[in-house]
């Protein structure tokens, strides 16, 4: 019987309703979020099967074509090799928004794992920590960035790294203040006393109970390391030519700027809109997850 | 009644914190015992150490600050202030349970009832099957009287209220058939409604399944409801120690008659509540005399430089206070305090 139940349970799973999904209920509430839901997939989409129906391919060069303002042929022109800058874009997504994600979820990881151990274990451990994260927040994220790159040698992958190791420390202060809080929650003493070991414990009710504001930063981090990455490429030390990198074609498109400013205006939207999209839906996560699920 | 086998034996128990102020002793030089299937209840204003008490019994005093410094706490014949945290991890939740105090958050907002209660037994009963532990669970759950306790298992604690919430911790705590409960004020964040309800099921649970229960309470209602006997702590000392009827009926300690005397009778309208006058030293700020002195009303020279002892002055009744120390010859003070 108690068999049954249990199936009964798997069953029912969906109907009820749990905290992401009261989170969800939340976030629709809010219809700027979900617009920016809405910008964040359209970029998603045009990155996964964009390149199947582009006009031309990315590094097709057409030297009669060049500079060409924005035409049916062309909906947003061409550049200085005659490449379509519709097609270059639709592919930029796909590297901007690949190092965003990884870069976040690296930093993410990282900065996760450190403000766990700074939080849970005090003391000297937080001390090492917490103060590698205050060194490192001392420079100006981009600077740091500019520093890493310039040990590695400048690529796209050295980029990414460097964007992921900049911002450890804000997702390290996040977890660690907000274990600090969970540490002294009552569930954390009384799963001590019914005698849960101490990693149970990290794992199964302090990881899980700090993730929200992680997801939270993490969207609005996309955001900015999508910029980073962007920034990184104008100044020569991300993606390299002739990677369509959004960053790249707006720093390839400095001298045309006066006679065939399309090449810059189209990379710009792009990166604005995609850094918009993320920080609105960033913004309405917060809303839908920060207010402690209320009861 | 009086026979029962001792389960839970606390000596001499020392538990002191360690702060830039200084030692502060919560809990100083302290003795009491739990029979079987007893309730013992430890009443005492916010601050008298009853909560480092029974955190120092699990094991669970904040280190650091806090440490136990002396004594020793015999469960089973084993020492528990000398076994190492491994083998303490294997009493707790198995023999010795504990609830707390505010049922609203001490349940894990991100998981089902179903699954908190089936992760408890896992944690003891590494061989159980599933189901094995799933029926355990809706049990428990049936018998700490749960409606529906199957499909409360798939909810969330958000959706259940505060007396709900404190019966999950019941059944929780009682999922691997301890042989001792602490429960840190269980009733306090509850309606009054519901503490009754709530008291009534860990009494019955205690009938029951014989399990001893230590109720640490400062609302002497819950205890005259609930022990049988009592123990009253003031400023990390126990002061007075009795039968719950001797202990209402014939208070001796000042202070537990000012306690006493606090509670409002509703068969007479007074204009004010009687209140005890000054408030509980900060810890560790008196160093000689009875901790009472300052705000006793029969205070004398004795008690500001020597420190009282437990005097026996019934079978099972003793008290901390020099006015029943049977050396002190000043009998007429005894005398006056009883009237």
């Amino acid at each position: 019987m108690a068999q049954s139940a249990i199936d009964k349970n798997e069953m029912n799973a969906e109907k009820v309703a749990g905290p992401w999904k009261e989170a969800w209920r939340g976030f629709r509430k809010s219809k700027v979020a979900v617009v920016g839901m809405g910008i964040v997939f359209f970029f998603i989409l045009l990155a996964i099967f964009g390149p199947l129906f582009t006009p031309q391919g990315i590094n097709e060069q057409n030297l009669t074509n060049k500079l060409l303002p924005p035409s049916n042929e062309h909906w947003m022109g061409t550049d200085d090799f005659g490449r379509d800058i519709l097609s270059r874009i639709v592919y930029g997504a796909r590297i901007s928004l690949w190092v965003g994600f990884l870069a976040v979820v690296g930093s993410a990881v990282m900065g996760s794992i450190l403000g766990i151990l700074a939080g849970y274990y005090g003391r000297w451990v937080d001390t090492i920590i917490s103060r590698i994260f205050d060194i490192m927040l001392a420079f100006p994220s981009i600077l740091l960035a500019i520093a890493v790159v310039s040990v590695l040698g400048p690529s796209l992958r050295n980029a990414l790294i460097a964007i992921a190791l900049i911002n450890v420390p804000n997702f390290g202060r996040l977890i660690r203040s907000k274990v600090l809080s969970i540490k002294e929650d009552e569930y954390i003493m009384s799963a001590k006393a019914i005698g849960m070991k101490d990693n149970r414990i990290l794992f199964s009710h302090i990881l899980p109970n700090s993730m929200a504001p992680v997801i939270v930063q993490g969207t609005l981090a996309i955001a900015t390391a999508i910029i980073e990455a962007a920034a990184l490429g104008f100044l020569g030390l991300g993606a390299q030519a002739p990677s369509p990198e959004w960053g790249k074609m707006l720093a390839d498109s400095r001298s045309y700027l006066t006679n065939a400013p399309w090449t810059m205006i189209f990379p710009g939207i792009a990166i604005m809109l995609t850094v918009l999209g993320f920080n609105l839906m960033g913004d309405g996560l917060r809303d839908a997850l920060d207010p402690r699920m209320k009861s | 009644m009086g026979d029962r086998k001792k389960i839970l034996d606390v000596k001499g128990l020392k538990t002191t914190f360690f702060t830039d102020d200084g030692q502060i002793p919560a809990v100083d030089n302290v003795d009491f015992h739990i029979r079987e299937g007893e309730v013992l209840g430890i009443v005492g204003e916010s601050g008298c150490g009853k909560s480092v008490t029974s955190l120092s019994i699990m094991g669970l005093v904040p280190s650091p600050p806090g440490k136990i410094t002396g004594g020793e706490i015999l469960f089973q014949d084993k020492d528990l202030t000398r076994l190492p945290e491994k083998k303490m991890r294997e009493i707790r939740g198995n023999d010795i349970a504990m609830i707390f105090q505010e049922p609203m958050t001490s349940l894990n907002p991100l998981f089902t009832i179903g699954d908190q209660l089936r992760e408890a037994i896992k944690i003891h009963k590494r061989d159980w099957s599933k189901k094995q532990i799933n029926d355990r669970a809706v049990e428990m759950m049936r018998l700490v009287g749960l409606p529906r306790a199957e499909d409360l298992m798939k909810e969330y604690p958000h959706q259940l209220s505060g007396g709900m919430r404190q019966r999950v911790m019941i059944a929780m705590a009682l999922l691997c058939d301890p042989k001792v409960l602490i429960a840190d004020e269980p009733t306090t964040a509850l309606d009054v409604t519901i503490q009754a309800q709530i008291l009534t099921l860990i009494k019955n649970l205690n009938e029951k399944l014989n399990t001893a229960v230590l109720l640490i309470t400062h609302d002497l209602g819950v205890v005259a409801e609930t022990c049988e006997r009592v123990i009253v702590m003031y400023a990390g000392k126990v002061v007075e120690e009795g039968p719950v009827e001797t202990i209402f009926k014939d208070p001796q300690h000042p202070y537990t008659r000012g306690l006493l005397q606090s509670v409002p009778d509703m068969r007479f309208k007074k204009d004010r509540l009687y209140s005890i006058p000054g408030n509980v030293p900060k810890p560790g700020t008196i160093h000689t005399g009875c901790k009472f002195a300052p705000r006793c009303e029969f205070a004398f020279d004795r008690c500001i430089n020597e420190n009282p002892d437990l005097y026996q002055t019934a079978d099972n009744h003793k008290t901390r206070c020099f006015l029943f120390d049977p050396k002190e010859a000043t009998a007429h003070d005894r005398t006056a305090i009883k009237s």
